[in-house]
């Protein structure tokens, strides 16, 4: 589904301020995976999935959606942003937020509204289309965001820390939205994010970031035993040896492993 | 309701009493009293047939025409020059000075440039009131299109929103607060320059029927056509009010949660 290739990137390449975000990374992502990258801060996470999505070209290396070379944004892609109250326009309802994106489909008024509706209920906000997006909380902004990006119905969707903004119970019910939602829908998601935790709890595999210029230095799969629950799985032994390892692979230290 | 508007109103009427009282009292023909002006402005424009007099229909009419046509021209060609400068690369920075420039002039000093470019009549007022009124349009049409948030401009590129839609339902509102924001400085803006406009280079229209009645040393008359002004200025800045609530309802909303 996604195949990155040597991508590299430098900002503002022969001035002073010259900036290696990426350097020679190497990732594949095969179709319905639901991938989490992790890394520490500033290591060039956001560059990453900037480039996937056709925002920025990279100096350097290929990307390909679906075997497409990335050169625009790709049609069959959808990205939820962290900052929902920025990604989100203020100034249409919620469920106008949603449809917009559908014109590209080529629905009609009644079928965009249709598939809207759907949307917003698929995410729990069945009754919220009226709205505008200064009228809810953080946590159901950010599930109008991911009613978005479900309505477009993408095959690769990328979050950007999705959750990074809202409080920690919100932050749960969003992990077991993207969870249930992607059961639902046939999709590859890709997940960036600076939270061990939930980059295990989420994903079927973590691939951990270095320091910037960012390249992989871990790749992981994790296989706990599905439905996940907040809790259960939190405690399942193979949760606990998994986030030590994802934790000091980005921590890139030599921290004490466990003595078995 | 009632209760609300008493209390915004009340001052209205002891103004106007103390006024008469003033009035009577000093009895100064360069200060006549409101029954005096009201009872003027009754014979002479509100005694027609159908209310309205010939004198003011004749004059009432080519103002407010020329104020509002020419509000809407220079709305029209302010926001969407000042769109299109904003989102053309740098361009906004070469044309700045200039814009600025422009602004920097007093309007009323293009009167008489405009005065002897075209005859006398309604091109005058116009070229006037565009020329002074666009300014402050242009710049924050300019500002507000140039500065919309980078996130906005990207997500609508990730989901694909065709070049029109971005234009109308993107940056054009994400630009409304601050074109408002110039809207509002052009209303007035456009009134007072009719006035100067028309009390110079015109023969009808409300500053004509002052400038008449200074002529005439008629009190009463100048006094009328001070309050049809302030009446009308009114009324424009209500209407203008009344739209911008409606246009950035989510503006004020968005804010007051952030």
């Amino acid at each position: 589904m996604l195949e990155i290739e040597d991508l590299t990137h430098v900002y503002g390449p022969g001035t002073p301020n010259e900036h290696h975000a990426i350097d020679g990374l190497k990732l594949s992502v095969a179709a319905g995976e639901l991938l989490c990258i992790v890394g520490p801060s500033g290591c060039g996470k956001s560059t990453l999935l900037r480039s996937i999505a056709g925002l920025i070209k990279p100096t350097g290396g290929e990307i390909r959606v679906g075997g497409e070379l990335v050169r625009q944004t790709p049609d069959n892609l959808a990205v939820v942003f962290q900052d929902y109250s920025r990604s989100l326009f203020p100034w249409m309802s919620v469920a106008d937020n949603v449809a917009l994106p559908l014109r590209r489909r080529g629905m009609d008024k009644q079928r965009r509204r249709e598939a809207a509706q759907e949307a917003l209920e698929s995410v729990g906000l069945a009754e919220a289309g009226r709205k505008y997006p200064f009228q809810l909380s953080g946590g159901m902004q950010q599930r109008v965001a991911i009613a978005r990006a479900l309505a477009y119905r993408p095959s690769l969707m990328l979050m950007d820390e999705p959750f990074g903004s809202v409080d920690a119970q919100t932050r749960e019910d969003l992990e077991d939205l993207v969870l249930k939602v992607r059961g639902h829908h046939q999709m590859t998601i890709v997940l960036i994010t600076h939270d061990i935790d939930e980059s295990v709890y989420v994903g079927d595999r973590v691939v951990v970031l270095s320091k910037a210029p960012a390249h992989v230095v871990g790749d992981l799969r994790v296989d706990l035993p599905a439905p996940r629950d907040q809790i259960t799985t939190r405690e399942h032994p193979d949760f606990v040896r998994l986030r030590g390892e994802v934790g000091r692979l980005v921590r890139g230290v030599d921290a004490p492993a466990p003595t078995a | 309701m009632i209760g609300t508007l008493v209390r915004r109103l009340w001052l209205i009427p002891v103004v106007l009493v103390g006024w008469e009282l003033l009035a009577r009292s000093v009895a100064n023909p360069f200060l006549p009293p409101p029954t005096l002006i009201a009872s003027w402005m009754g014979e002479r424009w509100f005694s027609g047939p159908l209310l309205l007099t010939d004198e003011a229909v004749d004059n009432f009419v080519p103002s407010i025409v020329r104020v509002i046509g020419s509000w809407a021209a220079a709305v029209l060609v302010g926001v969407t020059l000042g769109v299109a400068i904003g989102r053309i690369g740098r361009l906004a920075d070469y044309v700045d000075p200039l814009v600025e420039f422009g602004r920097a002039v007093p309007p009323p000093a293009m009167l008489p440039v405009f005065l002897v470019l075209f005859a006398m009549g309604t091109q005058v007022q116009v070229a006037t009131i565009v020329f002074g009124i666009i300014w402050p349009i242009l710049l924050n049409s300019i500002d507000g299109a140039r500065n919309v948030d980078r996130m906005q401009m990207e997500t609508a590129t990730v989901f694909g929103v065709p070049a029109h839609l971005r234009l109308f339902r993107i940056i054009l509102p994400a630009a409304s607060p601050k074109i408002f924001a110039g809207l509002r400085l052009s209303v007035s803006l456009a009134l007072i320059l009719m006035v100067i406009s028309e009390l110079k280079g015109s023969t009808d229209g409300i500053g004509y029927l002052l400038s008449v009645a200074s002529n005439n040393a008629d009190m009463p008359g100048i006094w009328a056509g001070v309050v049809v002004l302030g009446v009308l200025g009114f009324v424009l800045n209500s209407l203008f009010l009344m739209i911008e609530r409606r246009m950035l309802g989510w503006h004020r909303g968005a804010r007051r949660t952030a």
